[in-house]
């Protein structure tokens, strides 16, 4: 089976800014993948050069086996993008942009699917309504169904929930989950850590065009990211012989920095054999914030 | 055909639902100025021995109006779709760049052709005007505006932001029209602006259209027709370059 999106060594230089310096990334059919990283490292030049928006100095992508540039027909096909502006065509309602869309994949008879995607993303009661008229909310729908419309099996949206309310945030997270059991393969760019966690089960992290991380979510999580002990104890101090590391305290309470689940039991002990009684407790789990920084600074 | 059918629709849908602002004003403009030369100059003015100033001027003003609308439609299209960024979603389908440039192109032609024959049949209650050659000007009419509707992607690709586009337009563009020979013949004019005229292609555009009309001109028409089939042919090869290389579309 091909990777539904594979790209192998690509480079891409704007200027005197080496946008992309070398990346190659496989992501498999099925997967919901996260593409992380700060600001300038490359997510968007690399979603546009799998996207033949832009074109890669050097190295090859594939979508669904397709090359982007020599068979740019059949990958464009496979590929629905959600891009990360809020744009849209003043001269159009809802059901034209999507219709014209649907006829740009050579798609003639789009009416009842393009209800469907309607009815999905809740903007029946908008279909007539012109573009100019909807909210930052409904136009971010509208880019989402008119990624949807030619039913691409694989679909990368480019930080869609930035700048979304809660509730359409959610509502977006529900859909992607929804079209990835159908058998979509999702990419998903963000800045919301919480969200790549959430949903994603792979993850790239990108930084200064380079690839500095990739593995499933569980596995970076495992491996990169130690356990928080929370503490309310009944002293305003700690034994300073234990070897546990205090990260943050606040009077009674205190955050201890544990390498992995096995160090807590001996902690305990310590704190016990010094006479310090524990009146709350809690273990915070790893989270992807915390990998992601790691990860950012050792590079 | 369908990706490019529907460009085409999409294009022709955008200029129409504005038909007021984009067809109906350039046809009121035009006839404006042929009341107002005609009346303000028509007494004094003999081009040619057969036909009066104001059936002089019909021509003059149709083509005028095809070869501003024609650049004016493409160019514009173009350039709000790149800074509204809209234009990724012509971008992202498999829309190949031939496809592109027809479906831009004929709906510039179709703008182009509106406005002209908008303008023709509006004059019809002013001026008494017959077509001696209607082959002629049928092909005058569709290459002239093919080549501004080229001309006017060229520009909406180049230009970035829409005061660029303005420059091209009022710096390029209406000096152009205006000196070829619309409101005058350029055998009225000295020597050495007969000799400049010679050198602008919208000379020919308009001198040989006004040959369909009157079987008169200042050049030979199947001169005009060579300069206006090599324009065309020039100006296309050189767009569909342009947008085979992805000049300031695909970064």
């Amino acid at each position: 089976m091909n990777p539904a999106i594979e790209i192998k060594d690509v480079r891409k230089r704007y200027g005197p800014l080496q946008a992309l310096d070398g990346v190659s990334l496989a992501i498999e059919q099925g997967e919901i993948f996260g593409l992380l990283g700060p600001n300038g490292a490359g997510k968007t030049t690399l979603i546009s050069i799998v996207a033949g928006l832009a074109r890669a100095d050097s190295g090859s992508v594939r979508v669904m086996g397709e090359d982007v540039v020599t068979g740019y027909r059949s990958a464009r096909r496979m590929l629905g993008v959600v891009p990360q502006e809020l744009v849209f065509d003043p001269f159009f309602s809802v059901r034209e942009t999507l219709r014209i869309q649907a006829g740009y994949y050579g798609i003639r008879k789009s009416g009842p699917w393009i209800d469907e995607i309607l009815h999905n993303l809740d903007l029946t009661s908008k279909a007539d309504a012109n573009m100019r008229s909807l909210s930052g909310g409904m136009k971010r729908r509208v880019l989402v169904a008119q990624a949807l419309v030619h039913k691409p099996p694989v679909i990368v949206l480019d930080e869609p929930t930035a700048g979304v309310d809660v509730e359409l945030r959610q509502g977006l997270w529900k859909f992607m989950r929804t079209l990835n059991r159908e058998g979509h393969t999702i990419v998903l760019t963000t800045h919301y850590l919480e969200e790549a966690e959430l949903l994603c089960s792979r993850i790239g992290m990108l930084k200064a065009g380079r690839i500095v991380a990739l593995d499933s979510t569980r596995n970076l999580l495992e491996t990169f990211s130690g356990l928080y002990l929370k503490l309310r104890v009944d002293s305003q101090e700690l034994p300073a012989s234990g070897s546990f590391k205090v990260t943050e305290s606040d009077g009674d309470l205190f955050t201890l920095r544990l390498e992995d689940f096995t160090e807590l039991e001996g902690v305990l002990a310590q704190l016990r054999k010094a006479g310090v009684t524990i009146r709350e407790f809690e273990v915070q789990p790893p989270d992807l914030e915390e990998v992601f920084v790691r990860i950012m600074n050792r590079h | 055909m369908t990706p490019f059918l529907t460009l085409l629709q999409k294009e022709l849908l955008r200029f129409w639902k504005v038909a007021f602002q984009t067809v109906a004003a350039p046809i009121l403009t035009s006839i404006l100025y042929l009341v107002i030369f005609s009346n303000a100059l028509g007494g004094h003015v003999k081009v040619y021995e057969t036909v009066s100033y104001s059936a002089f001027l019909v021509p003059g003003l149709v083509m005028m109006s095809i070869l501003q609308n024609a650049f004016a439609n493409s160019s514009s299209s173009l350039i709000q779709s790149k800074v509204t960024g809209n234009i990724v979603f012509m971008l992202l389908p498999p829309i190949s760049y031939g496809e592109f440039f027809c479906a831009y192109v004929l709906a510039s032609v179709a703008r182009g052709l509106s406005v002209g024959a908008g303008v023709l049949v509006a004059t019809v209650w002013f001026v008494d005007l017959s077509i001696s050659g209607p082959v002629w000007v049928v092909t005058f009419a569709i290459l002239c505006s093919a080549i501004l509707g080229s001309l006017g992607m060229v520009a909406g690709i180049w230009a970035e932001k829409f005061d660029q586009l303005a420059a091209f337009q009022n710096f390029v563009i209406l000096p152009l029209t205006f000196l070829s020979g619309v409101f005058y013949s350029i055998k009225s004019l000295p020597p050495m602006w007969q000799e400049l005229s010679r050198f602008n292609p919208f000379f020919y555009m308009i001198d040989g259209f006004r040959y369909g009309f009157f079987g008169v001109s200042d050049a030979p028409p199947a001169v005009s027709l060579i300069v206006v089939g090599t324009s065309f042919a020039a100006l296309s090869g050189a767009t569909l370059l342009l947008l085979r290389s992805g000049y300031r579309l695909r970064h």
